[in-house]
């Protein structure tokens, strides 16, 4: 059924976008690209935040040494198939910068709520008009997003 | 377009002996009718027959939904094909891809259906499996032996104390010497009957005893209920103990029995140590959801008691012709018979079978067990209700429903006045009836499913073999009335319905990678690697949208066994992936998310052999692939491996 549901989403951006030129800067980089539905017409909606049930994460400056360890543990399961650490795309994008592209709210809404954050949020249907292929759902535990989030960060230099 | 099929089917009607036109009346349809995207209401677990498997349909809508392998090989799942699933199937006969599934039975709390796991017998090389109705997978199959085959069974008890299995074809017992003539039937052949104890929590099954009855067949068979728990009836059929020409010698008397069994009795000369222990072998294979693996254990003792030898256990009943159903309504009280070449329907009394017993109002034993006085037993007789009875389910209201086979009609009757209230035409010979827990103490009777034998001209043809059908009937009024036909895999003997809504969310989703204790998985593309074990080749292989970890392996040779455990590392529902490799003497995996699943692969030649993802699961499925290099043996071809890592084209053509 997923798959049915993705191969009509998936059309219904192939006949939305046909013919575009690819983006030039970094496609990775939503912003003003793709196509923003739904959410662009209900002004409440927060592009930043996208949906899901984190509405505001607490971030330190400093690393968290040990959650970053066990974000990285999840990592090596259910996220290193798809995405390096650098900013090479595999099936998904490199994760290098995404801290820096994305806030931790919009992060931890999109790996936990990810079916949603398909179907509504403008960023996450501009990456998936490149990658083609919809981010599973990893059913990531809370706990398990937050640390992969600190992980994220220790992979973009924080100390 | 329905008035075409009306028209269509008015015009075939005039030509027919039975009026199918009218048999769908006025809303049926709109009954049978479930709208795109709902769900139906109760699930319908079907046996499959003489394809081994379970079937589980949709009602009212005859949709189905899903085959869970349970008897034979199934390619589609990598069933009995895997490594991890081959000892499932294993017997002591050693490995058995085949059998026949008669009859599921779904466990009961207090004499309700309480959806947990339902059983399925297998008819061929006796067996009873156990079915998780949260994984919809067979969870464990126990072999029954003393038994040359199992078909009144997989009935059990009211707080699924007990699951039964008889004997069809007495046998003489594996502890005895069976290189006799089969004429000494008489002298040599013993039914045995199981009691196979379910665990209260985890539904794990062991052979608490079996009973050694006279070598007669044993048909079908219910558990008392209430008042009669703690009572066992199985239909007996061929009482002339024939053992040639049955369809002759075994429809010479003009009553053969119902065995009554007092399983609490039984218990006690159990604890007692009235029981002897046997030698013998049986396989006892269980599938354990953590390591996604199943083991196969043969066992070699058994305990039996002796129906002649220890009183109070046992008695027949008399019971007109040739018995095959063997119900007993939901207060416990009656007990119905069909005697499938009778024209009328016994009904016995518990109350009077007790007071029988404490009466010794007895005609005379047979082969040592005490025959109870025909009158003595009987409640009453259904009078010319149909030709055929098979079968009776009931409707929780009195009444009681009997399928005829050769009058191929549903009866509907009243069970304390014996009077005929409706009767409606099956196409063609019907065999069991189901009624939502029409066997239990609760029944939900919205409906009542007939099972054909026959469908002849019901449905486009399709060749000489035929499609076997479901007819589906409304019986919430007083008149019963048909409103679906739907066709079924294999051969539909009984089956099972319960509310879905009692089942429905307990469904697992998918397999937690974290739980995942397989000794082969790979948890995380990090951990994929090929080993060489002498000539074994291990792949530890990841599998997510859209590729596998590693799909290029070099410096596998001929003569090297290659086995590749596929781990899903999927964390969502619903998405599986398949695996198959070119030439492969063996089946496809189908992985579910978070499991691990083995191929075993042996090169039959040199050569580059593709591999790839068999269930669509992305806009990339059609990339999901691979490829395997087989060198000839003795090459000095590296084991490499990996996956996105291209070698330069120097080192790769070296």
């Amino acid at each position: 059924m997923n798959r049915l549901l993705f191969l009509a989403v998936a059309a219904t951006f192939f006949a939305a976008c046909g013919g575009n030129p690819q983006p030039e800067k970094n496609p990775f980089e939503a912003g003003d690209a793709g196509p923003k539905k739904e959410a662009s017409g209900n002004p409440s909606y927060d592009p930043e935040r996208g949906t899901g049930k984190f509405t505001h994460v607490d971030v330190a400056p400093a690393l968290d040494a040990a959650m970053a360890s066990n974000g990285e543990k999840v990592y090596e399961v259910k996220c290193n198939s798809c995405h390096k650490l650098t900013n090479e795309k595999l099936v998904g994008p490199g994760w290098q910068d995404v801290t820096k592209r994305y806030k931790a709210e919009w992060i931890m809404n999109f790996i936990t709520n990810t079916d949603e954050m398909l179907n509504k949020d403008p960023k996450a249907q501009a990456n998936l008009e490149i990658c083609l292929v919809r981010m599973p759902n990893q059913n990531l535990s809370d706990g398990d997003a937050r640390a992969l989030y600190e992980f994220m960060r220790k992979n973009d230099g924080v100390k | 377009m329905v008035l075409g099929a009306a028209a269509l089917a008015t015009t075939f009607n005039s030509c027919k002996p039975k009026n199918v036109g009218s048999a769908v009346t006025g809303d049926g349809a709109a009954k049978a009718y479930v709208a795109p995207g709902k769900y139906d209401e109760f699930y319908n677990f079907l046996s499959g027959g003489f394809s081994g498997q379970m079937s589980v349909y949709g009602l009212p809508s005859g949709r189905l939904f899903r085959v869970i392998p349970v008897f034979s090989l199934d390619p589609e799942k990598g069933y009995g094909y895997s490594e991890e699933t081959k000892p499932m199937l294993m017997t002591s006969h050693g490995f058995v891809p085949w059998d026949d599934l008669h009859h599921p039975e779904l466990s009961q709390t207090n004499g309700e259906v309480d959806g947990r796991w339902i059983f399925g017998n297998a008819n061929n090389t006796p067996r009873v499996a156990r079915i998780d109705l949260s994984t919809y997978r067979t969870a464990e199959i126990i072999e029954l032996p003393n038994s040359g085959g199992n078909h009144s069974s997989p009935f059990i008890t009211q707080n699924t104390e007990y699951v039964v299995a008889g004997t069809r074809f007495s046998v003489p017992p594996d502890y005895e010497n069976g290189d006799v003539p089969i004429s000494t039937y008489k002298k040599n052949f013993k039914g045995h009957i199981s009691f196979i104890s379910v665990g209260k929590e985890d539904g794990k099954m062991d052979i608490a005893f079996q009973i050694e009855c006279p070598g007669i067949n044993f048909d079908l068979s219910h558990a008392g209920k209430d008042k009669s728990h703690g009572w066992f009836f199985f239909s007996c059929y061929n009482t002339e103990q024939a053992n040639t020409l049955l369809e002759v010698n075994a429809s010479q008397r003009d009553k053969d029995f119902i065995m009554a069994v007092n399983w609490k009795k039984a218990e006690e000369y159990l604890k007692a140590g009235k029981g002897k222990k046997v030698q013998t072998k049986y396989a006892h294979n269980v599938y354990n959801e953590k390591t996604h693996s199943a083991t196969s254990e043969i066992k070699t003792e058994v305990t039996v008691l002796d129906a002649k030898e220890l009183p109070d256990m046992c008695y027949f009943i008399p019971c007109p012709k040739s018995p095959h159903g063997c119900d007993v309504d939901p207060t416990g009280e009656y007990i119905v018979g069909s005697g499938k070449l009778a024209a009328l329907i016994p009904v016995f009394s518990f109350d009077k079978i007790q007071k029988a017993i404490a009466d010794k109002a007895f005609e005379g034993d047979y082969d040592g067990v005490p025959v109870i006085k025909y009158e003595a037993a009987l409640y009453g007789e259904v009078k010319k209700p149909g030709l055929g009875p098979l079968h009776t389910e009931f409707d929780g209201k009195g009444n009681a429903y009997t399928s005829f086979f050769v009058s191929s009609e549903v009866v509907k009757w009243n069970i304390k006045d014996l009077k005929v209230l409706d009767r409606v035409p099956t196409y063609y010979s019907v065999g069991h009836l189901c009624v939502p827990g029409g066997d239990s103490r609760k029944p939900n009777a919205k409906y009542v499913i007939a099972y054909n034998k026959i469908t002849k001209d019901r449905y486009l043809p399709t060749g000489p073999e035929l499609t076997q059908s479901a007819q589906l009937y409304d019986i919430s009024g007083d008149k019963m009335q048909l409103i679906l036909d739907f066709p079924t895999i294999g051969e539909p003997h009984y089956a099972q319905a319960i509310a879905a809504s009692v089942i429905k969310d307990r469904s697992v989703k998918f397999y937690k990678i974290d739980e995942n204790q397989n000794p082969y998985l790979a948890k995380g593309e990090g951990q994929t690697k090929v080993v060489r074990e002498g000539n074994k080749i291990h792949v530890y292989m990841t599998a997510i949208r859209s590729h596998f970890a590693p799909d290029n392996i070099e410096g596998v040779k001929m003569g090297d066994e290659v086995y590749f455990h596929v781990t899903n590392l999927e964390q969502d529902w619903d998405v599986p992936h398949g695996f198959a490799v070119k030439g492969a003497a063996n089946a496809e995996l189908l992985i579910m998310p978070g499991e691990t699943q083995t191929l075993k692969w042996v090169p039959d030649k040199v050569g580059i052999f593709p591999i790839y993802c068999t269930d669509f699961c992305s806009a990339l499925h059609q990339e999901m692939s691979g490829y395997v290099r087989v060198s000839p043996a003795g090459s000095n071809v590296p084991l490499i491996w990996g996956t996105g890592k291209t070698q330069p084209e120097e080192v790769a053509t070296k």
